[in-house]
């Protein structure tokens, strides 16, 4: 004779309200899952913001006769900052960075010295070079006007918060699960449990719900303040970036719960956990663009589960892709979801 | 409530269970019958865990049979978990949760049984019922442990070491209660090292080592199959030593050995053998520097099956 149980009393609903309490009642936990990311994003975001152009310092190497006329011809440039200094100095200022650019004048030419490396030394001798052919009479072959446009979604900050979005997916997904699964096995406290009634399969699944729930508030936080702080648009259908972080989430969970199917120590856990996500927070395109690195790898790099993530965010977000557009990545996603949680079922060590 | 016509409440036949090196449990039987408390009594690494888990479906026999409540695991675990009350050695329940929520989780597991707040008043919690589990002492740690046990109204209790590491007052306490479970008429099988609790709380004991059982019995037979009802132990001055064949043939003498500079008499009456004794120690010329003597329990049983104490301490 079962009594009649209030709803609260289901046991799936009191596995998932322990995993709330769990997570609630310990404010690093908190910390890391809600607040960092959006302090991250606020950070880089006041870093990388777009300014105003500053002005690209040159050094002019003083003593030769021609140094004063090449640094009237610079100071006309409205681009450059001239500082006129010796020439141990203006090798100083190179390396410092607070010139981009040495100008060596000679009795026959101008030499440039600068790291080819450098993308603000090549703006600097293109700056300085038009500056000093320019002021010699060289005149414009093709008449040209600039008109400037501040495009939002290409800023760095637009590129970002997708990025950290997709992070912060997998790092809650992977620890959140992991540690609390390792936790308990640790404590036999798995082994209590399964010596009840209790449902393995609600077990799992209260995390599985819990992650759900979470991710709400996770997504809603970085998102909102992406959103109404720094202006990133979002044009994509909705329906996609909620599909797209769910089953993000569903996949890292279940990542999380083949990590931690039979490690028993949390410093196993924790070992295991970083040799999983390093290779994304390396590879995947966080904090930039996932294409720099080599073509040789990108076979591997376009494979990992945080990249199909940041991508599929990123073509939503920015570029208004739906479902169509993110097919390929939403493929690779499922097939990390489906392969990790099957695995996880067949490993997974209760005691 | 007890099972159906006095069919035990647990059989265990043959059991074996041999790790990588060890043997566990090397053919073990034994019987709980409905409604007794029965204990495993033995030292660490005896093999009572090992059994204790085979028996509550944890741990997978090499060789045996196990009936629990007339079933078998492997067959009718759903319907046996209902029925079983378990407490682990070593469990530790969530710190962040409190007891209430602890007992209320256990209690969602079960189809039936007693509401979450008269179990913690059952194990005498209900002061602490809101506080979080981390900051219980280790007796209230260990009543806990049986609240989530006694939580789905369990025909049949395991208990794995269920005051290690207690001090006395909790140890006692915990006690009252296993008797208060006992008297509702159900079933019991229980681990321990203690003597103490053995013979306060268990209707008869398998004393157990290196897996196998060596005596069986209530805890009185036990005892008196000793045929002593006292133990007298001396040790001597300075490194001396005293021959024991004469120390046997003291009126009121059963037994003698020498362990470790402390010798120990079994006696059956203590009146005439102290005598006997001091007379025959003037005799060798010894000097006494301990005495003291006891009424027999089940670790001099132990004692002399083995020649070894029950804790190591």
């Amino acid at each position: 004779m079962s009594e009649r149980r209030r709803w609260t009393d289901h046991p799936l609903v009191q596995l998932t309200r322990v995993r709330y309490r769990e997570f609630f009642r310990e404010p690093e936990a908190v910390f890391w899952v809600f607040i960092f990311p959006v302090l991250l994003a606020a950070g880089l975001g006041i870093a990388f913001r777009n300014r105003t152009p500053e002005r690209t310092g040159v050094a002019v190497v003083a003593g030769d006769s021609g140094a004063a006329r090449v640094a009237d011809a610079l100071g006309r440039a409205p681009d450059l900052q001239v500082l006129v200094l010796p020439a141990s100095a203006a090798a100083e200022a190179l390396r410092t960075g607070e010139a981009a650019l040495v100008v060596v004048p000679g009795p026959r030419e101008v030499e440039y010295r600068y790291d080819d490396t450098r993308p603000e030394s090549r703006v600097a001798r293109l700056l300085v070079d038009e500056a000093l052919q320019r002021a010699a009479g060289r005149p414009d072959a093709v008449p040209v006007s600039d008109r400037v446009v501040h495009e939002r979604g290409s800023r760095y900050i637009d590129f970002l918060v997708p990025g950290l979005l997709g992070m912060n997916l997998m790092g809650s997904g992977i620890w959140g699960v992991g540690f609390a699964i390792v936790d308990a096995r640790k404590k036999r406290l798995l082994k209590r449990l399964i010596a009840t009634p209790m449902s393995r399969a609600q077990y799992l699944a209260s995390f599985v719900l819990s992650r759900l729930t979470l991710l709400v508030i996770e997504v809603g936080l970085l998102l909102g303040f992406g959103v109404l702080v720094f202006g990133v648009p979002i044009r994509g259908p909705l329906t996609v970036l909620v599909a797209l972080c769910l089953l993000s989430s569903l996949a890292f969970t279940s990542m999380g719960l083949l990590v931690s199917s039979r490690v028993q120590t949390m410093e196993g856990a924790s070992g295991l956990m970083n040799l999983v996500m390093l290779p994304m927070w390396i590879f995947s395109g966080v904090f930039f663009s996932a294409s720099r690195f080599p073509d040789s790898l990108q076979p591997f790099i376009q494979a990992l589960p945080l990249t199909a993530v940041v991508d599929a965010l990123r073509a939503n977000v920015l570029r208004g892709a739906g479902w169509q557009a993110v097919a390929p990545e939403l493929g690779i996603i499922l097939a990390w979801l489906g392969v990790s949680f099957l695995l996880a079922l067949k490993l997974f060590r209760w005691r | 409530m007890q099972s159906a016509s006095g069919e035990p409440a647990l059989q265990v036949r043959n059991l074996r269970k041999v790790y990588k090196d060890v043997v566990a449990v090397d053919g073990l039987d034994l019987e709980v019958f409905a409604g007794e408390c029965f204990g495993l009594l033995g030292p660490n690494g005896a093999g009572k865990t090992t059994t204790i888990e085979i028996c509550e479906g944890l741990n997978t026999p090499d060789s045996g049979e196990v009936t629990v409540l007339g079933r078998r695991w492997g067959k009718d675990d759903r319907e046996l978990r209902e029925r079983l009350g378990i407490s682990l050695q070593e469990t530790q329940f969530s710190e962040k949760l409190t007891v209430e929520e602890t007992v209320q989780l256990f209690r969602s597991f079960y189809r039936k049984g007693p509401a979450p707040d008269s179990v913690i008043d059952m194990v005498q919690l209900g002061e602490k019922a809101k506080s979080r589990v981390g900051t219980l002492s280790g007796g209230q740690k260990q009543r806990l442990a049986l609240a989530c046990a006694l939580v789905g109204d369990p025909e049949l209790l395991f208990l794995d070491e269920p005051t290690t590491g207690l001090d006395p007052q909790s140890r006692r306490q915990l006690w009252g209660l296993i008797e208060g479970f006992k008297s509702a008429g159900r079933s019991i099988l229980l681990t321990t090292h203690y003597m103490e609790e053995a013979e306060r709380l268990c209707d008869r004991v398998a004393i157990v080592d290196h897996g196998k059982p060596i005596a069986l019995g209530t805890p009185r037979e036990l005892i008196s199959e000793l045929k002593a009802e006292h133990v007298l132990e001396f040790a001597l001055a300075g490194n001396s030593t005293v021959d024991e064949g004469p120390l046997r043939q003291i009126k009121g003498v059963c037994a003698a050995a020498h362990q470790d500079g402390t010798y120990r008499l079994q006696v059956e009456e203590l009146h005439l053998a102290m005598p006997g004794l001091l007379g025959e120690l003037r005799r060798q010329g010894a000097q006494l520097s301990e005495l003291r003597t006891h009424s027999a329990t089940l670790e001099d049983v132990f004692v002399s099956l083995t020649g070894r104490h029950l804790r190591d301490e």
